[in-house]
């Protein structure tokens, strides 16, 4: 296909504007309609894979064409229109879809919104977190491989690979295009959410150096907890995510200083924190608690909003946040929450018997950072000084990411001199 | 689609089954039977296998003859112990008769190449 096929039909604006603009443009006009676009072909050509494929070709086109000739009245249309021929394209060229050629004089229905189906190809339990991560990046979000890589700091080559694996995989394994039913869907949509999760917390810690022209993967989360929350508006949980992510960012001014440093909850100028958001997801909390059906979600905003809402470090209520977690462990168990919750007790009983918590979860916890982080903040208060170097040693020689191992090492230093 | 379920157990998860009571085993084995009835219409050819003292390896070398031992292949960290064909819509519905499945261990699931 000759490349000017792309623009017959579809009407440009103006003239062609600034690039860096058009960037910006073209990305967030990618985020609102990719996921529609790939969805809108996935029904019509009943093939997750090649729909991708289509849509990935039209992206690719439009960062091409667009900075040039300026952005489409409709850019999803544009990109649906391209999309469209590119995957016919590909079906002319493969016989597997002989058969399958009668269907297509059907039109591509809008009503409705298919991306939910998507989400959940995408964030199949059958797959890899780190390809579900890429797949939803790509698929619903709009990102190029280029970008996924760059946000996860990987090489092209490496995410490529995983993609292209992750889609033979649903192709061969039959992973079905559908948002599950019954009681499955509450063990699905729990594997969305921690997807969503991930993501964001991978933008949030890396916040501090993400050049600017990086698509910020907290922004993609949240945007996507959003999405799924007004596509299932009857269950509580995306709305308590999408709470808990306006909790961690109303703080992200605060977390870093001037010279790109971590700064603890503790130690953070709370005069920076935005109040906005914190009452947007406070109204959120409240709605999805008039559901009645608490998750761990709405538990952890819960605890964020206790912080959010505290006059200082001091005056946190601390004994409703150790009350929060024992639901939250009542809910879904898990080491780390523990571990959080014997951090709170450190203000309601103090430091011996937060101690003594932690102790008990060594088995569990021996390789996770935070775990010795948090046992050398206790046994520097009780003047175990040795043991607390020991502690803090482990956790920066644990810890991965570049701002947290620089906090490490500063509280490792301070226990030294 | 086509799919094989793997039933399969550690060491372990074998001499727990070994050590099975009669009263357990029996228990065991009716779980598995009404397994079996429930999904009849989506089941294919199905077996359960000896136990892996019963087992001979035959191992090809790059050169040279094949190797017969006794046992099983001694890289193997799980063992077969039966297997089941399925044929149903997708993964999910395969997925969902392998959660339901009663015999404990692990089952994996692999589809079937097409040969069409």
């Amino acid at each position: 296909m000759r490349e000017d096929d792309d623009r017959r039909g579809e009407a440009f604006v103006g003239a062609a504007p600034a690039p860096e603009q058009t960037v910006a443009a073209v990305a967030s006009g990618f985020r609102d309609e990719a996921g529609r676009v790939t969805a809108a072909l996935t029904r019509r050509f009943g093939d997750y894979c090649l729909a991708d494929d289509a849509t990935q070709d039209a992206l690719l086109a439009a960062l091409e064409r667009w900075p040039k000739d300026g952005i489409p009245e409709r850019p999803g249309g544009w990109l649906t229109t391209v999309a469209t021929r590119r995957a016919l394209n590909r079906v002319n060229r493969d016989a597997r879809y002989e058969g399958k050629l009668a269907f297509l004089g059907r039109p591509i229905e809008t009503g409705g919104d298919d991306r939910l189906r998507l989400i959940f190809t995408c964030c199949h339990p059958a797959l890899a977190r780190d390809a579900q991560v890429a797949l939803t990046l790509r698929s619903v979000c709009g990102f190029t491989t280029t970008e996924i890589a760059r946000a996860f700091l990987a090489s092209e080559a490496a995410v490529a690979q995983r993609i292209v694996r992750a889609k033979r995989k649903i192709r061969q394994a039959g992973i079905p295009y559908r948002v599950p039913a019954g009681r499955e869907l509450g063990d699905r949509l729990e594997e969305v959410l921690a997807v969503l999760y991930l993501m964001f917390n991978e933008g949030h810690l890396s916040t501090g150096h993400a050049p600017p022209f990086r698509r910020n993967l907290s922004e993609e989360a949240l945007w996507l907890a959003e999405l799924v929350s007004r596509l299932l508006p009857a269950d509580p949980e995306p709305i308590g995510l999408v709470a808990l992510m306006k909790l961690h960012l109303a703080r992200a001014d605060a977390r870093f200083d001037a010279s790109g440093q971590m700064v603890l909850l503790q130690d953070q100028d709370r005069s920076l924190w935005r109040r906005d958001l914190t009452s947007d997801a406070i109204r959120l909390i409240e709605r999805a608690a008039a559901a009645g059906e608490p998750g761990p979600y709405q538990i952890e905003a819960a605890i964020a909003a206790c912080h959010a809402e505290a006059a200082s470090f001091i005056n946190t209520d601390w004994p409703q946040i150790v009350a929060l977690y024992d639901m939250l462990i009542q809910l879904a168990p898990s080491p780390v929450a523990q571990m959080n919750r014997a951090i709170a007790l450190r203000y309601v009983e103090g430091p011996r018997r937060a101690l003594d918590e932690l102790n008990s979860l060594e088995a569990d916890l021996t390789g996770y950072h935070l775990f010795h982080a948090a046992r050398g903040e206790m046994l520097i208060e009780l003047g175990e000084v040795e043991l607390a170097r020991a502690a803090r040693e482990r956790a920066l020689r644990l810890s991965r990411n570049a701002a947290e191992r620089h906090l490490m090492f500063r509280r490792l230093f301070e226990s030294m001199s | 689609m086509k799919y094989v379920l793997l039933f399969c157990g550690t060491a372990q998860d074998q001499a727990a089954f070994d050590a099975l009571n009669p009263d357990d085993l029996r228990a065991r084995y009716s779980e598995v039977g009404q397994w079996f009835a429930r999904n009849r219409n989506r089941l294919g050819p199905s077996s359960q296998l000896q136990g892996p003292e019963t087992a001979t390896t035959v191992r090809f070398r790059v050169e040279g003859k094949p190797v017969v031992h006794d046992g099983l292949f001694l890289e193997a960290k799980e063992i077969v112990g039966g297997y089941c064909e399925v044929n149903v819509a997708d993964l999910d519905e395969a997925l969902e008769m392998a959660k339901s499945w009663p015999g404990g261990g692990t089952v994996e699931i692999r589809p079937v190449v097409d040969q069409r």
